[in-house]
């Protein structure tokens, strides 16, 4: 693992496929172990910029630098930072590069987190970047996914709401393809369909295929996973459109009642109605695990790009 | 249409129609400075119509970029009044530099000093498209 040290995060395409099973792996383990790497990180501070104000994601950030016994220092919302004053995104990467020995940056603006990447002299990491990339949240699905059904590759996975704008979903699929051996079932509406260079990417995947339909509950019986995304209404026209779709889409204990029995419900919150209430005490509700796995995730990650070892790690892979 | 033979310099060939100006554009070439033939919209058995570019002078540009803005064309390099060799562009890798993202929320709109860089992505096919290195929006020809 000695390959991610010093090294940055900004899309997940950009990272071995090696590497991300590794920072799974590194994830369950610190599950198992919260008190061994309480102070891997010890003496370490982690810088969050946040220009646009993500509450969620900034706190699983912040605690899994702090779960690891080091430290955070940060802003949130442009109007506390010196970006108010004009001061370019590399200026203030070169200046917090001072500071901290790792970034994390969240900015309105698409292709921020390479520019930070570029300015700094520690590693960063993109924790969302306008529409564009969010790769620890994909990494949390990978890790909800794997924890859930014991692998990555051969499965029925369907995706269901807003998959034009939902850029959850479009690295999801991008990096799912990648494991190969993916059934990918694309569930919308036809105003809010997959992108092209999406379903490029699942045809550029030798093993792996995809089926578009707007009919959820025909399908659901197949799925392995089943990843829902809010259907937000300003990507309407008009109100009825909103409304009809919408509630076409909400999953419901009427609409898993023809799912397998170990289908993994995927969101990634906060949702608005998109899943009734009376799922989440469904054992097939994946959701607030996922966000477990999300802050144990960012903590592999965050040991991996310091270059800080989990101890007892490397003795257990040796055992197994 | 007739224009004169060029002795020394190069026949840009094919440019789909209406593109010339853009091509000189991009190949930086001063039309206040250059001697150069230009010809619009005339017929072409390959595509219908067509432009031609002729340049009395040796090529010290990137003809690489014509790669990016007319793919399809052909360059002829003519010496002593004939041609010596021709050849289609390649498609360069990146572009930097050359063409700005049209994406508003692309971070090249807010962020000064840096370079805009283009990658040729060819997951589509090829011939493929050329992307934006920050936001992956796809170059549009302005
Ligand atoms: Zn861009």
């Amino acid at each position: 693992m000695g390959d991610l040290r010093g090294s940055s995060l900004v899309t997940l395409d950009d990272m071995r496929l090696e590497h991300i099973r590794s920072l799974i792996q590194r994830a369950a383990y610190i599950d198992g172990h919260r008190q061994q790497v309480a102070k891997t990180c010890a003496g370490r501070v982690l810088a969050t910029l946040f220009y646009e104000p993500s509450t969620r994601t900034r706190l699983s950030f912040e605690t899994a630098m702090l779960r690891l016994g080091g430290q955070v220092v940060g802003f949130a919302g442009a109007q506390l930072s010196s970006a108010s004053k004009g001061e370019t995104i590399s200026d203030t990467l070169k200046v917090v590069s001072n500071y901290a020995d790792l970034v994390a940056i969240r900015h309105p603006k698409e292709g921020a987190a390479r520019v930070a990447a570029q300015a700094a002299s520690v590693p960063v990491i993109n924790a969302g970047d306008g529409g564009h990339m969010h790769p620890t949240q994909t990494l949390a699905d990978l890790a909800t996914i794997q924890a859930r059904l014991g692998r990555l590759s051969d499965l029925t996975v369907g995706l269901c709401g807003d998959l034009t704008f939902g850029r959850t979903v479009h690295s999801l699929v991008t990096t799912l393809a990648r494991f190969g051996g993916i059934r990918f079932v694309l569930i919308s509406p036809d105003e809010l369909r997959c992108p092209q260079y999406v379903l490029d990417r699942i045809d550029a995947a030798p093993t792996c295929s995809y089926l578009c339909t707007r009919d959820l509950t025909s399908v659901i019986g197949d799925l392995d996973v089943l990843y829902m995304t809010r259907v937000q209404q300003e990507r309407f026209f008009n109100e009825d459109d909103y409304l009809r779709l919408r509630d076409t889409y909400i999953l419901d204990e009427a609409k898993l009642s023809g799912a397998r029995q170990h289908l993994a419900v995927l969101h990634p919150l906060p949702r608005v109605n998109e899943i009734a209430v009376e799922v989440d005490s469904d054992p097939r509700a994946a959701y607030f695990q996922q966000v477990k796995e999300g802050m144990l995730v960012r903590m592999a990650l965050e040991a991996a790009l310091l270059g800080d070892p989990l101890p007892g790690y490397e003795d257990e892979m040796e055992e197994n | 249409m007739e224009v004169t033979s060029i002795q020394d310099g190069i026949i840009i060939d094919h440019i789909p129609a209406g593109r010339a100006l853009s091509v000189i554009h991009f190949l930086g070439l001063d039309p206040t400075r250059t001697r150069m033939a230009l010809i619009m919209n005339t017929r072409s058995e390959r595509y219908g119509s067509k432009d031609i570019i002729k340049i009395e002078q040796e090529a010290t540009f990137q003809l690489d970029i014509l790669g990016f803005v007319a793919p399809q064309a052909s360059i002829n390099i003519v010496k002593a009044g004939k041609i010596v060799s021709k050849r289609t562009p390649g498609r360069p890798l990146s572009l930097v530099n050359v063409i700005r993202c049209s994406n508003p929320r692309c971070v090249t709109t807010v962020e000064g000093g840096i370079d805009q860089g283009f990658h040729l992505d060819t997951t589509g096919g090829q011939p493929g498209v050329y992307r934006c290195d920050y936001c992956d929006e796809e170059a549009e020809l302005s």
